[in-house]
């Protein structure tokens, strides 16, 4: 066993893991912080993502110890009490989502797009959400609420 | 899925992780981003009896000058090797390669060196290195070796790295008048294949080219057939679009599996490698 402190959400959490254990597991059957979901396990899916140290990471292809010292903010981390984030919002308003499956993923990869890309054109929101996988919506309504989160949907 | 259980060290420094790894007897493995090693993990494909991880070891993070050359750290992340200012502005190709490999989440987390020693077949780096005539920089117990792209990868995952041996940078003169181009496999953006070209040009005729593919065979190798009919030819489209035609025919053992037949991977190594030769040939003017 090993153990690691990460910093989750801004809270300092201390637990014992064996090396082994995901990082995804770890937020999931340890935290109980179930938002972060996992979709394929092969490293492709996206729906697992998760911010490390800021940037966005697939955290079904992290061992939790490799994370220790760290932060991590996942779906969780981004509402400010009741406000949902901007980004939240704009799934929101412009129904980035049928099933759900893939929302946290697609929300924490767009969070890191914008924080490189601020004002991000259509066709760099789609190539920023390149890791992530939507088997409902065909992307568009993802694109939108992306776009409605930069404050560039006007634009169109 | 869960891999088989192991010990996990942290390594403080180059010779850290060599001693760690030397006392495993070749049992261990060293894990920097992971991104080729634990999804092999998972499948149980590797089963390390340790992982020492060398992702905070500060001094393989890096892109800088040196001696007039480039030099990556074998623990840079794609990410920061797509986003490099310095590379943007002295050698294009090589941030512009690190841009296509895989998406933002395996950027943020892959490292150079990582994906060389894995040495996947469809790897995009190996291509680019050895287009750009790449030294690869290892380190062991018995010192440091360096290695040219050209000689490093062997075959199939297989590589010229000692079991005790760890990559600590590639080194490369910057070339400007290089490209890479890439047929996306389009789930995994694996190169199904993918060309880096390199030209030099004196007084309108190519001096020296290399061509770097990846993709179509069991490692990368260079087009040297390609390279042959380049060299003392004027640097025009006609002559790269000449020389390109015959560049899938002309290999051997062509790998062919669900994404592509044998023939098609033939015939979009031609088409591919024209258009890196084009993207060189547009950086020359530019």
């Amino acid at each position: 066993m090993a153990q690691v402190t990460l910093t989750v959400n801004g809270k300092q959490r201390t637990a014992e893991v064996e090396p082994r254990m995901l990082l995804v597991h770890f937020l999931r059957e340890q935290l109980m912080l179930t938002g972060t979901h996992v979709g394929c396990d092969t490293s492709q899916c996206g729906a697992c993502t998760v911010l490390v140290d800021g940037r966005s990471a697939k955290a079904c292809t992290l061992f939790a110890v490799q994370a220790d010292g760290s932060e991590v903010t996942t779906i969780e981390g981004l509402a400010d009490g009741d406000a949902l984030h901007p980004l939240q919002d704009g799934f929101w308003e412009e129904h980035g989502l049928q099933c759900g499956y893939c929302t946290p993923g697609m929300i924490m990869s767009a969070v890191n797009l914008l924080n490189d890309n601020p004002a991000p054109s259509e066709a760099e929101i789609r190539h920023g959400l390149d890791g992530n996988f939507c088997r409902c919506t065909g992307y568009q309504h993802i694109v939108n609420a992306v776009q409605h989160a930069a404050g560039t949907a006007s634009k169109e | 899925m869960i891999p088989s259980a192991f010990e996990y060290e942290r390594a403080t420094s180059v010779d850290d992780a060599i001693a760690k790894l030397a006392a495993t007897g070749g049992t261990g493995k060293l894990i920097a981003g992971g991104h080729s090693l634990v999804p092999l993990m998972k499948l149980r494909l590797n089963e390390p009896t340790t992982l020492i991880d060398i992702a905070r070891i500060s001094a393989l993070v890096g892109i800088r000058e040196r001696d007039g050359l480039i030099e990556i750290g074998a623990g840079t992340v794609h990410h920061d090797v797509a986003t490099s200012a310095l590379l943007g502005a002295q050698c294009p190709v090589v941030s512009d390669t690190a841009a296509t490999i895989g998406d933002p989440q395996v950027r943020n987390r892959g490292t150079i060196g990582g994906s060389l020693a894995h040495a996947d077949p469809a790897a995009d780096y190996p291509a680019m290195l050895l287009a750009v005539d790449a030294q690869i920089h290892l380190q062991g117990a018995g010192g440091p070796r360096v290695v040219a792209a050209e000689d490093f990868f062997q075959d199939l995952f297989t590589v010229d790295l000692g079991p005790d041996e760890i990559i600590t940078a590639v080194r490369f003169a910057p070339v400007r008048a290089a490209a890479y181009a890439k047929l996306y496999q389009r789930a995994s953006r694996f190169a199904i294949v993918g060309v880096a070209a390199a030209l030099e040009v004196t007084d309108g005729a190519i001096s020296a080219a290399r061509v770097g593919l990846t993709g179509a065979l069991s490692s990368a190798v260079r087009l040297s057939g390609v390279e042959t009919a380049l060299v003392g030819q004027p640097a025009t489209a006609a002559t790269v679009a000449t020389a390109a035609t015959g560049a899938g025919a002309a290999l051997s053992d062509v790998s062919a599996d669900l994404h592509a037949s044998e023939a098609y991977r033939r015939a979009m190594v031609s088409v591919f490698t024209k258009r890196a030769l084009e993207g060189a040939l547009a950086r020359l003017s530019a």
